[in-house]
C-alpha cells in the first residue's frame, strides 16, 4: 500500500573514523553495533537478523556472526552492490520484517584498509588488486587502475557536453567541508576555499585530490524494525518511506551514456512513487559522493535540474550551510568519512531525528539518500522521514 | 623503451588468445554475433545484445572516435612511475563497442573528445602486442 512506511530505523552507531590503527573490520563492526543497540535501547539478545555489507578486502563475511557472538539469527547475509549496497540492504531488511522473517535487523558496514605505512589510495586499491591474466591484463597495461580514472572520464564527458567547470565541482567540495566542520565524526575539518580546491593536486584529471573521497577505518551500524514496534523504542523513529534500485548496464556499450545518465533516475522514480512524495518535499539530500562529480550527476538524474545543468544548479552554493538544498550535511565522503552508502545513510538518520545540532537542517521531514557503486553502475535510493505518512 | 617494458604485460589465456593472436598480426579482433550482427568487448560467452551463443572472432575496422579520456597522475603500479601523467581513454569503435586504451602519438593536451582515431599495435616484449590508438592523419 502506497504511503505505508516500509520499516523504521531505530538505532544508529558510528565509530571514530579515519586513521585508527590496530583494529580489524570486525572489531569496528562490533563497536558500531553496540553503539547502535544502545542508541535504540535494545540488546544483543533482541537481534534476530544481521545484514553485512561486503567491502573491498572481503573480510566481512558470513562468519562475522560468530565473531560478534550472535545466535539463532533467522536472517543473515552478506550483500554487495558496491557503494549502492546500503539501499539494497534496507530493502531486504524491511521486506523480511514485513514478511515476519525477523523482528530486529542490524545492518553494518565496516572497513579497515588504512595502515600507518601506506597512503590512502594505495591502501584502498593498490596494484595487488589488478590481475594480469587475459583481458584483465590489458587494463593493467593501459594503466587503468582503480575508480579514480573511471569517474574522471565520466566528468570529462560531462564537461565536454555541457560546459561543466572546475568551479562547479569545487563548490561541492567547499560546501561539504563547511558542513564537516560542524560534524563530530568528520575527518577533515581544516577550512577549504575554492582556491584550495583548485590548488589541490591532480589525481586523475579533471579530478583533483579535493574532488575525491577519503579512505576511512571505522564502521557504521543501524538497527531496523517494524514501524509499529519502533514507536515504543527510545529514539524518534526514522521511517523508511521509499526505496528503489537501478543498475543501468554495461559502460562499454556505445548505445549507452553511462558517464552522464545514471541509475539515479529510475531508482528515484521507484522510491518517490512508493513514498507518495515529490522532489519539493525533500528538505535535505544525503548523496553518495565518492567524487564531487557523483553529487552533480545524481542531482540531475533525480530531477532537481535538467540534464546538463547540474553545474549552474550548484554554483550558488545551495548545497552548503545556509543554502536552499542542504546536502551531505555531515561532510559526506569527501570530508566526513568513507563508509560506502552508510555515510549518507547515517547522516540522514541524524537529520531526520533532529539531532544535527549546529548542522541541523531546517526542513527535516523527508531526506533523500543515494548509494552508488562501480563506475556509476549500481544505484540505490532511500527516502527517510520522521513521519510515518504524509 | 625501458619504461614501456616495465609496464605490466598481459598474459593471454585461452579465452583471450584470439584477441592477442590478432594483435600480433596487426589486427583488432572482436567478438561478433552471427544472430544479431552485434559486436562485443572484452570477451563474452554469449552476445550481450541478443544473448545468443556462438560468438565468432572477427577483425574489426580499428577505426573509432574518442568518447572520453582522463589524465592519470597517480602511480598505482611501479611500471608507470616514468609514464605519469598518461591518458586512459574510451574509444567508440565503428562496430558499436567502447574500448578502453591509450591514445598515442599526440600529447595529452591535444586530446579532444570526438577526434578520429585508428588502432596501432605495440609490441611489448616480442611475444605480446596490444592495440593502442592514434589520431587519423588529416
Amino acid at each position: 500500500m502506497v504511503n505505508q512506511p516500509r520499516g523504521a530505523i531505530v538505532g544508529l552507531g558510528v565509530t571514530p573514523m579515519g586513521k585508527i590503527y590496530g583494529r580489524r573490520s570486525v572489531d569496528f563492526a562490533a563497536e558500531a553495533i553496540a553503539l547502535a543497540l544502545d542508541d535504540a535501547g535494545l540488546t544483543k539478545a533482541d537481534v534476530d537478523g544481521l545484514l553485512i555489507n561486503a567491502n573491498i578486502p572481503q573480510d566481512m563475511d558470513p562468519r562475522t556472526q560468530m565473531a560478534l557472538g550472535f545466535e539463532n539469527l533467522t536472517l543473515i547475509n552478506v550483500m554487495n552492490g558496491y557503494g549502492s549496497t546500503a539501499g539494497a540492504m534496507m530493502q531486504y531488511a524491511c521486506m523480511a520484517i514485513r514478511e515476519g522473517l525477523a523482528k530486529t535487523v542490524v545492518l553494518v558496514y565496516a572497513d579497515a584498509p588504512l595502515t600507518p605505512s601506506r597512503g590512502a589510495g594505495a591502501s584502498y586499491s593498490g596494484p595487488h588488486r589488478f590481475p594480469l591474466g587475459g583481458m584483465a591484463g590489458l587494463k593493467a597495461h593501459y594503466g587503468d587502475f582503480g575508480a579514480n580514472l573511471g569517474y574522471a572520464m565520466a566528468a570529462q564527458r560531462h564537461m565536454h557536453l555541457y560546459g561543466t567547470t572546475e568551479d562547479h565541482l569545487g563548490i561541492i567540495a567547499v560546501g561539504q567541508r563547511k558542513w564537516a566542520q560542524m560534524s563530530p565524526w568528520a575527518q577533515m575539518k581544516a577550512p577549504m576555499t575554492m582556491e584550495d580546491h583548485h590548488n589541490s593536486r591532480w589525481i586523475a584529471q579533471p579530478l583533483r585530490l579535493f574532488d575525491c573521497c577519503l579512505v576511512s577505518n571505522g564502521a557504521v551500524a543501524v538497527v531496523v524494525t517494524s514501524p509499529e514496534r519502533a514507536r515504543d523504542l527510545k529514539q524518534q523513529p526514522v521511517y523508511v518511506r521509499g526505496y528503489g534500485t537501478c543498475s543501468p548496464g554495461d559502460n562499454l556499450n556505445t548505445a549507452r551514456h553511462p558517464a552522464v545518465e545514471t541509475g539515479a533516475k529510475r531508482s528515484g522514480e521507484i522510491a518517490f512513487r512508493m513514498a507518495g512524495i515529490t522532489l519539493g518535499d525533500i528538505g535535505s539530500c544525503q548523496l553518495y559522493d565518492c567524487y564531487t562529480y557523483t553529487v552533480l550527476v545524481t542531482l540531475e538524474d533525480y530531477g532537481f535540474c535538467k540534464k546538463g545543468e547540474g553545474g549552474p544548479f550548484v554554483a550558488d552554493g545551495k548545497l552548503g550551510p545556509g543554502g536552499s538544498l542542504p546536502t551531505n550535511t555531515g561532510g559526506g565522503q569527501l570530508s566526513g568519512y568513507y563508509m560506502w552508502a552508510f555515510t549518507p545513510l547515517s547522516e540522514a538518520v541524524v537529520q531526520a531525528r533532529g539531532q544535527g545540532g549546529e548542522r541541523q537542517v531546517p526542513r527535516n521531514d523527508h531526506i533523500l539518500v543515494s548509494g552508488n557503486g562501480g563506475i556509476l553502475n549500481f544505484h540505490s535510493t532511500l527516502i527517510l522521514s520522521r513521519h510515518a505518512s504524509s | 623503451m625501458s619504461q614501456a617494458a616495465s609496464k605490466p604485460v598481459p598474459v593471454p589465456d585461452e579465452v583471450s588468445a584470439p584477441f592477442f593472436n590478432g594483435a600480433r598480426e596487426g589486427r583488432l579482433m572482436l567478438q561478433h554475433c552471427p544472430s544479431c550482427n552485434g559486436w562485443s568487448f572484452p570477451v563474452r560467452e554469449r552476445c550481450p545484445h541478443c544473448f545468443a551463443a556462438g560468438l565468432q572472432w572477427r577483425p574489426a575496422s580499428g577505426r573509432g572516435t574518442l568518447y572520453t579520456f582522463a589524465i592519470m597522475h597517480q602511480v598505482m603500479n611501479p611500471g608507470f612511475a616514468g609514464a605519469v601523467p598518461y591518458n586512459v581513454s574510451q574509444i567508440d569503435l565503428e562496430e558499436g563497442v567502447r574500448m578502453i586504451s591509450n591514445v598515442v602519438g599526440v600529447g595529452n593536451d591535444a586530446l579532444k573528445i570526438g577526434m578520429k582515431l585508428e588502432a596501432v599495435f605495440e609490441d611489448l616484449d616480442g611475444n605480446v602486442s596490444v592495440p593502442k590508438f592514434r589520431p587519423v592523419a588529416g
